[in-house]
Parts: C-alpha cells; sequence; structure tokens
C-alpha cells in the first residue's frame, strides 16, 4: 500500500524562482464528465431493530402450529430464541413434535400455561443454541458406488442418539407436569381445526 | 257444508303488552314491552328494568330490530306510562320468567362459550363426548329390557 502512496503523491517542480506542487496524473481531475450518470444507490431509511416476542410468547405457553409438518399440532414453548424463533417440543411421545425451532409468526399462543418447573435448563440451553441444529456437511463428491446406488433405495437417516437421549431429558418432566392437570395430555395430542361456524377472528385462544 | 272450526292463531303478535328482545342496536340484549304500535314497522318500547344496564327508555323502535317473545304483560292499556308499566312489569316478574326461558339460557350458553380459551373449549367437548356416551349406554340398558 505505501508504494501506490508514494507513486500517488504530489510532486514539487521548480520553475525558475518558484516552485509549484503537481499532483499526480491519476489523482488530476478529469476533463469531461461522465457520458452517463452514475446511479447513486438508494439510503434505506429502514433500521434494524431487534426481535421483540410478543407478550403471549411465555415459556410454558401451549402454541399452535399453523405452517410446516407439523401444522395444527399443540405444542409448548420452551424458550423463545432470538430473531423471531421458538423452541418448542410436543411432547415427542404425545403429539409426535420433536424438539424443533419454529417462526413465531406462524403460531397461535394459547393462554393455556403449562408448568415448565423441574426441566433441566442445560439441556434446554444447548438445544437452543447456534450449533445444534446446524446441518451436517455432506460429502459433495460422490464416488462410483454412490452413482450405481441411485436406484436403490435411499438409506433411512438415523436420529442421533445424543438428540434422543435430550429429547428424553426434556419429555420426561414435563409429561410428569402435564400429568397434573386432567384433560391437558388428551389436548396437546389432538390437533387444532377449524370446524364449520368456526370464526378465528373472533376465537378466544 | 261442514262446521268450520275456527281457533286464534298461535303465532306471536305485536300487541300492547307483548315482551320484546332486542337484538340489534345499542339495547341489544335487552328486553322492552310494546306500549303502543305506531305503525307496521314501528312500536313504541319501554323497558323499566331496575338495573340500569338492562333498562331501555321510552322510545319508537323499528320492529326489524326487536324480536317478539312468548312473554306478554296481559290488559296492558295502550300507551301505558312507565311508573304502571313498572309495577305491572314487577308483578309479572317478567325478568324472571325470561331468566327461565329456554331461549334466554341458551343465550347466555353461546356468550359463556364464545369467550372459551381453546383448551376450554376441548374440556367442553370431551364433557359432551362423555355425557353422550353415559346417555346411549343408559338407553341401550332400556331398549335391551323392554
Amino acid at each position: 500500500m505505501s508504494a501506490s502512496t508514494k507513486q500517488e503523491q504530489p510532486t514539487t517542480k521548480k520553475f525558475g524562482k518558484g516552485e509549484r506542487v503537481i499532483p499526480h496524473p491519476s489523482q488530476k481531475a478529469s476533463k469531461y464528465y461522465p457520458a452517463e450518470d452514475i446511479a447513486q444507490p438508494k439510503k434505506s431509511r429502514k433500521a434494524l431493530r431487534p426481535f421483540k416476542p410478543r407478550p403471549s410468547l411465555q415459556p410454558g405457553a401451549v402454541l399452535i402450529l399453523l405452517a410446516g409438518r407439523f401444522r395444527g399440532k399443540r405444542v409448548v414453548l420452551l424458550k423463545v430464541l432470538d430473531q423471531g424463533v421458538l423452541l418448542v417440543t410436543g411432547p415427542f411421545k404425545v403429539n409426535g413434535v420433536p424438539l424443533r425451532r419454529v417462526n413465531s409468526r406462524y403460531v397461535i399462543a394459547t393462554s393455556t400455561r403449562v408448568n415448565l418447573g423441574g426441566i433441566d435448563s442445560k439441556v434446554v440451553e444447548k438445544v437452543g443454541g447456534k450449533e445444534y441444529f446446524a446441518r451436517d456437511k455432506k460429502n459433495k463428491k460422490q464416488g462410483e458406488d454412490a452413482f450405481f446406488k441411485q436406484g436403490d433405495k435411499p438409506e433411512k437417516k438415523e436420529v442421533s442418539s445424543s438428540r434422543v437421549q435430550d429429547q428424553k431429558a426434556v419429555d420426561k418432566t414435563l409429561i410428569g407436569n402435564l400429568k397434573k392437570e386432567p384433560f391437558l395430555l388428551s389436548y396437546l395430542a389432538s390437533s387444532f381445526s377449524l370446524r364449520k361456524g368456526d370464526k378465528p377472528h373472533e376465537m378466544v385462544f | 257444508m261442514g262446521d268450520a272450526e275456527i281457533t286464534t292463531s298461535q303465532w306471536r303478535l305485536v300487541e300492547v303488552g307483548r315482551i320484546v328482545l332486542f337484538s340489534y342496536g345499542p339495547y341489544s340484549g335487552r328486553l322492552a314491552a310494546i306500549v303502543e304500535i305506531i305503525d307496521h314497522k314501528r312500536v313504541l318500547v319501554d323497558g323499566p328494568s331496575d338495573s340500569p344496564d338492562q333498562a331501555v327508555p321510552r322510545h319508537s323502535a323499528p320492529l326489524a330490530n326487536v324480536s317478539l317473545t312468548p312473554l306478554i304483560i296481559p290488559k296492558t292499556p295502550r300507551a301505558i306510562g312507565n311508573g304502571p308499566l313498572r309495577t305491572a312489569w314487577q308483578k309479572e316478574e317478567v325478568e324472571k320468567k325470561w331468566a327461565e326461558s329456554n331461549w334466554a339460557q341458551s343465550r347466555e350458553r353461546s356468550k359463556k362459550r364464545r369467550a372459551l380459551t381453546d383448551f376450554e373449549r376441548f374440556k367442553v367437548m370431551r364433557m359432551r363426548k362423555q355425557a353422550r356416551f353415559e346417555e346411549k349406554k343408559a338407553l341401550a340398558k332400556v331398549k335391551a329390557s323392554a
């Protein structure tokens, strides 16, 4: 960098008695206007605001999922992560929803609250961490064997045992808490749907 | 020619003394008595209830905003004043009779059901299922013994 700046430094020239500074050719003002206007990028007036969850999204709230593979399921909110993501669990044994991240926009929060007492906060912290749900990197290059195996049945994805253990650790205490309230377990096992005459905008959740 | 049987109709009539239920407007859900019939579309009503949130001031109301109940204050003179209507209202126990009626109770129930949360709705559904099951069991028993 120093070399280039040295080159661009103005030189001084002597004319008889006088002396004047001559800028480097690259620093000289252009003789011409550009033939075409250079587009100025628009300034964005939007500010990036940190995610602020709705007041109804308290840990322990029962949520109704509205989109995705588990739409219609009623699940328990474990933790509010950043950027509008929620950590939920079915529990898995009750309705098949595993520990999962969910977009808070595609969720109805009900006023039902579940006692989360006794759940290992370390496990929840770990599952809510950044790396936990990160995808494993696939081997990009596929060899000749893989090419010839294409016709065969794809191998079934195995759930890693550590995840199974985390799921069990969270769900065991949670199900114990849920059992204390009558109907709550079967409520979570049932899924939500609109019937005839149901007006979701007038319903209380 | 045979004898013609002539009986009065069983319809509810727009008549002086008829109790009406407001179904629309600022007094919807409140009771009032018809005091005078103005024309085929409007009546003068007065609801002299003691509780201010159930009372209806004396005014002309369109019949379209109102449903006729089976209740009636018999022998009400036309254009009866507010005071005498109040005594007749209390003597006839209009509000008590209304509260006991199926109509009022189902209105009350649907109002309550509308305010239920998701979990409470689920519990109502399960309870009704259980009740229905017991009912059917009892009915089957009776049928089997008969």
